[in-house]
């Protein structure tokens, strides 16, 4: 390891919930949400997250977020825990990282102006007012795509498309280094969904941001990220730089999801071949068996991540050499 | 090459939102053959669930069928009377739809809403009917069917719900299977299965299926042809592989265009996807262009007005 | 329906109006032209509502009456609609123990009949317009606070108001500026309804005599002043309660009428 501590590094991070108990006698279950991750983001890199419903995907956003308190682990910035005791308070924490969320319509209060809503925020931190937070304001809504009259306007004033606009405008208004964008495609039709990917790359060149991205589109995932994690039951099973992800699927949770995909490209005739996957060790199991469904409730069995190749992680079964 | 004798045929259906009100559908013309797979693929607000819906007669007001006709068996089926439609609704032609849950009875086990179907429509006393509601179960692949026929809609994950719904629409062996989005509440892996079994079922059955979607790797999957919809407007028809290999319309190719595909990525950075807007402007979309029919069946909207 | 607010909003305004120009309209005094030669007259001119047994105009006394009645209903409600509102959110908010208090104090009031909780308040207040307000005004939020709650734990999950949240505003900003606003519209509707009811509580508790203290006239204790004549002078119990009636009517109506037009099924909110 060489360099500055990475940009954020999620630390053995849990998150348990406790099920409500159908009768008080029945004992008392935990549902793993999120179990023992461990991330890294690097300076401008976007990491994407994939998995389907329930695998603790966004529960690991909310708590990169602060909206969700782990259970266990930390989240590091630059090394500086930011939970615990001595963790930043809620405001400090908005100029570190900022989320941008999947429902267009449910991530604005139809009550409130857009101009009103991004001008709150800098009144808020202090940054700016009067008419130059209006600028502010103003320049915001164009660098997002929008025209600077759009804040007098209200959201049911907007398509869906430019609700996602709003809020990107929304969340980078205090100039964060980190961006969580949980599914911020899955609500939009596919013509907007192109423009709203544009975008965001581009903004992530210009602003030299870095993204979380928390996805279940395979296909847009390999497409924008630099490193990708993939969950299952709360547990990342493999993760890796994109190529090694996508060209080489190795845990067989990630192969059966690619393979799932459903592809317009097979129709021509060449179907794809699900790409083969990484040699591992003699004897080697992966944790857990999909074959079968696991228990969230029950104790998983011992696993690790194995490195299988340069910057390619797979979890298998048995402690960690 | 004779086309056999279509299944369904709509002819310049056109629906309104009340008797003034804007227009949903601008005349859509489209036949669906016996046994076949047929695709409508469109966006939000591109009509493809109303003309579903104009269908099978459940379009709720104020949207109502203003002109055109729906052919079925030599009846019109919009000049049937409610009950006769109702006859052929869930029986000849059956339809799933987005989510299942909603779709189904919340107080009533799955079991007894499938023998329902045997009730109604095939005239079958409850224990018979049950009994081949436990079949039908089994048919959609759902794990020990006799146990889930006593379930109810909230104890099953949401890939058997919509198992469920399929195996209600297909109890009584329709001619067609109308799917509006049926997997897109459904995780990518779920979806899968529950795609293959649509697929095998109908094709068992000789079921014509027409299936709705946004999604066009699904479309691209699942049918033998396909139509493309923007704003209330069937703009292309062709066969699948000509449609994915040669787009004719400008606003097909952008929708092609604008979806990044699986392992098509190559090394050295990331490169900007092409925009709808990029092929076909926004004030070019949506115009009353003439139909070109080929001997072929192969069918676009004119290119010159969007060009 | 349109014509419950309507027809809701005509009443109020005519009661609302009677009571701010009492003092144009009423013919006479209502306390001082007391005059027990013309006591008990039946309606006509100049007494167009009757008299009383000490002679004194009806329709004055009910024009100043309902100065009485409104104030207690508005004011009474509003602070109501404050206590239900301000632990409504808040339970909805913070959820936990918090929440399970609340809860449980919702619907403990919940099981007292609030006139029967009020009458303890006001046997310890004694009466009198201050403790009258005081009395209903906490008696009759339970409705109000359910109402506050449940569209607050609805509202809460909006990603609205964890976005409001990552940008670092306080737990106290987000309950007034992104859930207030949101539930302003069932809250009016519910207190609108309460300042009926609570019109209602003030004559009753002014009934039993223990709200408004007479000589100051208030719909309620010209009921019980009224109660002996009934047989002899009807019309002294007759139009009080009338007022009575169009005034929660009213106040019901338009409490309907505004649920109807807040009704988000009613609206077209998404394009």
């Amino acid at each position: 390891m060489t360099g500055p501590a990475p940009l954020l590094e999620i630390r053995d991070l849990s998150v348990h919930f406790a099920r409500p108990r159908p009768t008080i006698f029945h004992p008392a279950e935990m549902l793993r949400a999120v179990d023992h991750v461990d991330l890294t983001l690097h300076e401008g890199e976007c990491l994407s997250i994939v998995g389907e419903s329930g695998c603790g995907k966004s529960t690991t956003a909310l708590a990169v977020m602060g909206l969700q308190e782990p259970t266990a682990g930390t989240v590091l910035y630059r090394g500086k825990p930011l939970n615990g005791p001595g963790a930043p308070g809620r405001k400090e924490r908005a100029r570190i990282a900022q989320m941008v969320f999947q429902d267009p319509f449910a991530s604005l209060n139809p009550r409130i102006s857009i101009g009103r809503m991004l001008l709150a925020q800098l009144s808020l931190h202090g940054i700016a007012s009067g008419s130059e937070a209006r600028d502010r304001v103003a320049e915001m809504l164009t660098r997002v795509g929008l025209s600077p009259d759009h804040a007098r306007r209200f959201p049911h004033e907007f398509s869906g498309g430019q609700r996602q606009r709003i809020g990107i405008a929304r969340a980078l208004m205090l100039d964060p280094r980190i961006l969580v964008l949980d599914e911020p495609l899955s609500a939009l039709d596919v013509s907007i969904q192109a423009q709203i990917i544009n975008l965001l790359m581009e903004l992530q060149e210009r602003l030299k941001l870095s993204y979380i991205m928390i996805s279940h589109d395979l296909s847009v995932v390999e497409h924008v990220s630099d490193r990708v994690a993939v969950m299952y039951f709360g547990r990342v099973v493999e993760e890796g730089g994109w190529k090694q992800v996508f060209t080489t699927p190795t845990h067989p949770y990630t192969r059966r999801l690619i393979d799932s995909v459903p592809d317009m490209d097979a129709v021509l005739a060449q179907r794809r071949e699900l790409p083969p996957p990484a040699p591992v060790p003699d004897g080697a199991r992966f944790s857990p068996d999909i074959s079968a469904r696991p228990d969230p409730r029950t104790m998983p069995e011992p696993s690790h991540l194995a490195t299988i190749g340069p910057d390619h992680r797979v979890r298998l079964a048995g402690k960690a050499p | 090459m004779p086309n056999p004798d279509p299944l369904l045929s709509v002819r310049d259906l056109r629906v309104q939102v009340g008797r003034r009100g804007p227009q949903i559908l601008h005349g859509i013309n489209l036949d669906i053959l016996p046994g076949e797979t047929y695709g409508l693929v469109g966006e939000s607000g591109s009509g493809k669930s109303v003309t579903g819906l104009s269908i099978m007669g459940l379009l709720k007001r104020p949207l109502n069928v203003s002109a055109g006709s729906i052919h079925y068996q030599d009846q019109n089926l919009l000049k049937l009377a409610p009950r006769a439609r109702r006859r052929l609704r869930g029986d000849r032609i059956a339809m799933i739809f987005q989510e299942p849950m909603t779709a189904l009875n919340p107080v009533a086990s799955i079991g007894t809403q499938i023998a329902e179907m045997f009730v109604i429509h095939r005239g079958l006393d409850w224990p018979a009917a049950r009994r081949r509601a436990v079949e039908a179960l089994d048919s959609v692949q759902v794990p020990s069917p006799e146990e889930r026929a006593r379930a109810y809609p909230h104890q099953l994950s949401g890939g058997m719900r919509q198992r469920v719904m399929i195996a209600i629409a297909l109890a009584c062996r329709p001619d067609l299977l109308i799917a509006d989005e049926p997997t897109t509440a459904l995780d990518v892996t779920v979806q899968a299965g529950v795609l293959k079994l649509i697929d095998e079922l109908c094709r068992a059955e000789g079921t014509a299926v027409l299936l709705v979607s946004h999604d066009l790797g699904v479309i691209a999957n699942m049918c033998q042809r396909v139509g493309v919809m923007d704003r209330g407007r069937l703009i292309e028809e062709q066969d699948t592989v000509a449609l994915f290999s040669n787009p004719l319309h400008p606003y097909t190719r952008g929708l092609l265009a604008a979806r990044p595909r699986l392992g098509s990525r190559v090394e050295g950075g990331r490169k900007r996807l092409t925009e709808l807007e990029e092929i076909v402007p926004p004030n070019a979309r949506g115009h009353d262009a003439p139909t070109l029919v080929t001997p072929r069946g192969v069918r676009a909207a004119r290119a010159e007005a969007t060009a | 329906m349109r014509f419950n607010f309507v027809f809701g909003l005509f009443l109020v305004s005519v009661v609302v109006l009677a009571a701010l120009l009492a003092g144009l309209l009423a013919p006479f005094h209502p306390i001082m032209d007391a005059d027990l030669m013309s006591s008990e007259l039946p309606p006509g001119a100049p007494h167009w509502m009757g008299t009383d047994a000490q002679g004194r105009d009806v329709l004055s006394r009910i024009l100043y009456g309902a100065r009485v009645s409104l104030m207690v209903g508005v004011v009474s409600q509003i602070i109501n609609s404050t206590i239900g509102a301000a632990l409504g959110i808040s339970a909805g908010y913070f959820g936990g123990v918090w929440d399970d208090f609340v809860n449980g104090l919702t619907n403990v009031m919940l099981a007292i009949p609030s006139l029967v909780f009020a009458l303890a308040i006001m046997a310890v207040l004694g009466p009198g317009l201050p403790s009258l307000l005081i009395a209903l005004g906490l008696t009759n939020w339970s409705w109000t606070c359910r109402i506050a709650r449940g569209s607050t734990l609805s509202l809460k999950s909006q990603s609205f108001v964890l976005a409001a949240k990552a940008a670092g505003f306080s737990d106290w900003n987000i309950m007034r500026t992104q859930i207030l606003p949101n539930i302003v519209g069932p809250l009016l509707v519910i207190g609108t309804l309460g300042i009926g009811s609570a019109v209602l509580a003030e004559a009753a508790l002014s009934f039993l005599g223990i709200g408004i203290r007479p000589p100051t006239p208030s719909w309620g204790n010209m009921l019980t002043d009224a109660r002996e004549l009934l047989r002899t002078a009807p019309w002294a119990a007759i139009f009080p309660g009338l007022a009575i009636f169009v005034t929660v009517l009213g106040f019901n109506l338009l409490g309907d009428g505004l649920r109807d037009m807040l009704d988000p099924h009613m609206r077209t909110r998404r394009e």
